[in-house]
């Protein structure tokens, strides 16, 4: 029997790295991601978990210490929010190379400057070409479900990747929900031992890692995280099927709410993808034919189901939570534009860029984008696919 | 047992091979094979290295000069990096998933680029969360990897790539940090400043204390550098010497904040002996510059004063 729960999606995070017990944890306080090194302390403090806990002075030795913990055989995690994910930035790059399967709790926030705390998603952006794979999450049972996924993809053989769970600061890493958590011998089951083929503390067989890697070779090396990146597409999809064996829960690249007879669909993630949902069952009642394309994994970024499953649209809005500042538009929206015109699939598209340092988003907004989709399907014009939403005049 | 190198070398076999790219009289490489062969023979090493000289030289992949398991992720965090690995060593020994009689030791190295300055924080954080390691500095008195660019390690005086000797400078303006003092003040159980001379025997006593200690434990090794001191490079042993006989580089540990001047010169040599053979303080030596030379004695005899007045106070 699972168990039924309120807790916040911190909390949430904090619950499963209880149940997964990782050899080393090693984390630096920064809003709203603080409450998951606390919560995880007093587990380390009260003995029910083996993890040795080290409290980092920033979150560059974060992940520094992190990236150590693993390449020694151990299993490692951290979790940050936006300029504690900017001090790592140099090492978010180094525990890919070094492929290792790291996992990490990003609870998205905006990245400075000016300071704010509150959530966007310009901290995942800025390391969306890292090579990580970078799942979302709506709420708190997706937070907690992807983290028990999470290390079944990333130590996969054919992977050997870290892997970030992001969720939305406050909305959801705050806010207390229901929960269904899976009992702790179950997640330990699922879960697994790691066992890591080459590492720091084998004394049987040395090994070095992090070599400097010049012209003859870093470009193959490269192709070789670009290959673990594709392979993880197999892997999530087999790890989501056991998954769903285990809890009932269903889980793939991303979710289609109400796509297939839609002719109108917005395409985002993490939260405001619930707020989308009560806005097309409103939108349904009036005989609008609404849908959503919330995407779960981003990378690796699943391209051609995505097109494939947009194709039959009349108008697509990408809602983006963090501005490209490139004069173009924002990130998903190139990355579903694109995957769109590679696999010749020719829908009208438009991009907002909204909640940026956590301005509020409402149903009243999210139904205003439907509703210029409706005007774009009779007019067969758009005048400027780059937009805002909840902009203030 | 009394020291003797010459056993030490024939039943220790060198755990950091030939076949490394460090240049021809640099100092890094003699005392990072020394300080390995401070480890008992039967533990298992984790190294860890700041980007740097060392590291560029010693691990070009395919090749690596390290026999034992080695980590290098980026310039200011080999000592973060270190305390994950032994944080990881920790908690798998206690849980039984590693063999319980096999120890590793963990050492960090890195140069006064990675240690003193962009590293600071990365040390002084993994010192002070009290990992079981050793941190050596290679102290080698500049950014030399990128160059010959000033440090916080530079000397006063010095002639380096940004801080050149021009019309309006004399080289670099401001003395250097005093780093072991910096470490002396975390309190940790061990920390040494130490040198390659005498057959090893201050630098190879100094690292098996350091390495054997409990904790954080730290060692600053003087290294220099031909390239970026401008010395012949058959001179290296000789200026070591000269660093310890003019007192500008001291011995000394500090074992739980008592303080120990391990090599007390009979009798302390000018400074110029050891400005002398160094192109980057050739200037010093022009006519109408004889103050600077003035100056950095006078520095040297205050530093050496106050680590005489340390050892008398901490000793009482």
């Amino acid at each position: 029997m699972s168990i039924r729960e309120r807790l916040s999606g911190n909390e949430a995070v904090a619950i499963a790295m209880k149940q997964i017990n990782p050899d080393v944890v090693a984390a630096f306080p920064i809003t709203p991601s603080t409450e998951i090194p606390q919560y995880f302390s007093t587990f380390v403090a009260n003995g029910t978990v083996d993890t040795e806990f080290v409290a980092v002075e920033s979150e560059h030795s974060a992940m520094s210490a992190t990236i150590g913990a693993e390449a020694a055989g151990g299993r490692a995690m951290t979790a940050t929010s936006a300029n504690g994910l900017s001090l790592m930035w140099e090492m978010i790059y180094i525990a890919s190379s070094l492929r290792l399967p790291i996992v990490m709790s990003l609870v998205n926030r905006a990245v400075s400057g000016p300071l704010n705390i509150h959530n966007d998603h310009s901290d995942a952006m800025g390391v969306r070409d890292s090579g990580w794979i970078m799942l979302f999450s709506e709420n708190n049972q997706e937070a907690y479900d992807n983290m028990l996924m999470a290390h079944r993809i990333a130590e996969h053989k054919d992977v050997l990747l870290p892997l970030m769970v992001c969720q939305d600061g406050f909305i959801t890493s705050h806010s207390i929900e229901n929960i269904e958590l899976v009992e702790d011998d179950k997640v330990k089951q699922f879960v697994g031992t790691y066992k890591p083929e080459h590492y720091l503390l084998n004394k049987q067989e040395p090994m070095a890692i992090g070599p400097l890697d010049l012209q003859a070779f870093l470009f193959e090396h490269k192709v070789q995280q670009a290959n673990a990146m594709k392979n993880a597409k197999k892997v999530i999809e087999e790890v989501a099927k056991d998954f769903e064996k285990m809890t009932g829960r269903k889980y793939s690249f991303f979710e289609e709410y109400k796509l297939d007879d839609a002719e109108i669909a917005i395409v985002c993630m993490n939260s405001t993808a619930g707020t989308t949902k009560a806005v097309v069952d409103k939108l349904r009642l009036n005989g609008i034919k609404a849908g959503l394309l919330k995407v779960r994994v981003f990378r690796p970024f699943p391209a051609e189901e995505i097109a494939k499953s947009l194709s039959h649209l009349k108008a697509v809005a990408v809602l983006d939570k963090s501005d490209s500042l490139n004069a173009v538009g924002g990130a998903l929206f190139e990355d579903v534009t694109s995957a769109m015109y590679v696999n010749n699939k020719n829908v009208p598209m438009v991009n907002y860029v909204y909640g940026i340092g956590g301005r509020d988003t409402t149903e009243k907004q999210i139904e205003s984008v439907y509703n210029d989709l409706s005007e774009i399907v009779s007019t067969g014009k758009i005048d400027n696919p780059y937009r805002y939403l909840g902009l203030r005049k | 047992m009394a020291y003797n190198l010459k056993e030490i070398v024939a039943t220790k076999p060198s755990r950091f091979t030939e076949g490394h790219r460090m240049c021809a009289g640099c100092g890094a490489p003699a005392t990072a094979r020394m300080i390995l062969r401070a480890l008992k023979e039967d533990d298992h090493a984790v190294i860890a290295c700041a980007t740097g000289c060392m590291e560029v030289s010693t691990f070009i992949y395919p090749y690596t000069a390290w026999t034992d398991s080695f980590i290098h992720t980026a310039f200011e965090c080999a000592a973060a990096t270190e305390s994950g690995v032994e944080a990881a060593y920790k908690v798998l020994k206690r849980t039984g998933k590693l063999p319980q009689d096999e120890h590793t030791k963990f050492i960090a190295f890195g140069g006064d680029g990675g240690t003193y300055d962009i590293g600071l924080q990365s040390l002084s954080g993994a010192m002070e969360r009290g990992h079981d390691m050793t941190y050596v500095c290679y102290d080698n008195g500049a950014y030399m990897n990128t160059g010959i660019q000033r440090s916080s390690a530079t000397p006063r005086f010095a002639d380096t790539t940004t801080s050149p000797v021009g019309k309006n400078s004399y080289g670099k303006l401001q003395p250097r940090k005093d780093l072991a003092k910096i470490m002396v003040a975390h309190h940790l159980p061990y920390v040494a400043q130490t040198i390659a001379v005498n057959n090893f025997k201050d630098l190879y006593e100094k690292s098996e204390k350091a390495i054997y200690t409990e904790g954080a434990t730290f060692l600053n090794v003087l290294s220099p550098c031909p390239r970026g001191w401008g010395y012949p490079t058959d001179m290296l042993m000789q200026l070591n010497k000269l660093a310890i006989d003019t007192c500008y580089w001291p011995l000394y540990e500090v074992e739980n904040g008592k303080y120990k001047i391990t090599y007390k010169p009979a009798k302390k040599l000018p400074i110029e002996e050891f400005l002398k053979p160094q192109k980057r303080f050739k200037h010093m030596f022009n006519p109408g510059n004889e103050w600077m030379i003035k100056e950095f004695q006078d520095e040297v005899d205050a530093r050496w004063q106050e680590l005489l007045d340390l050892e008398e106070i901490t000793n009482k």
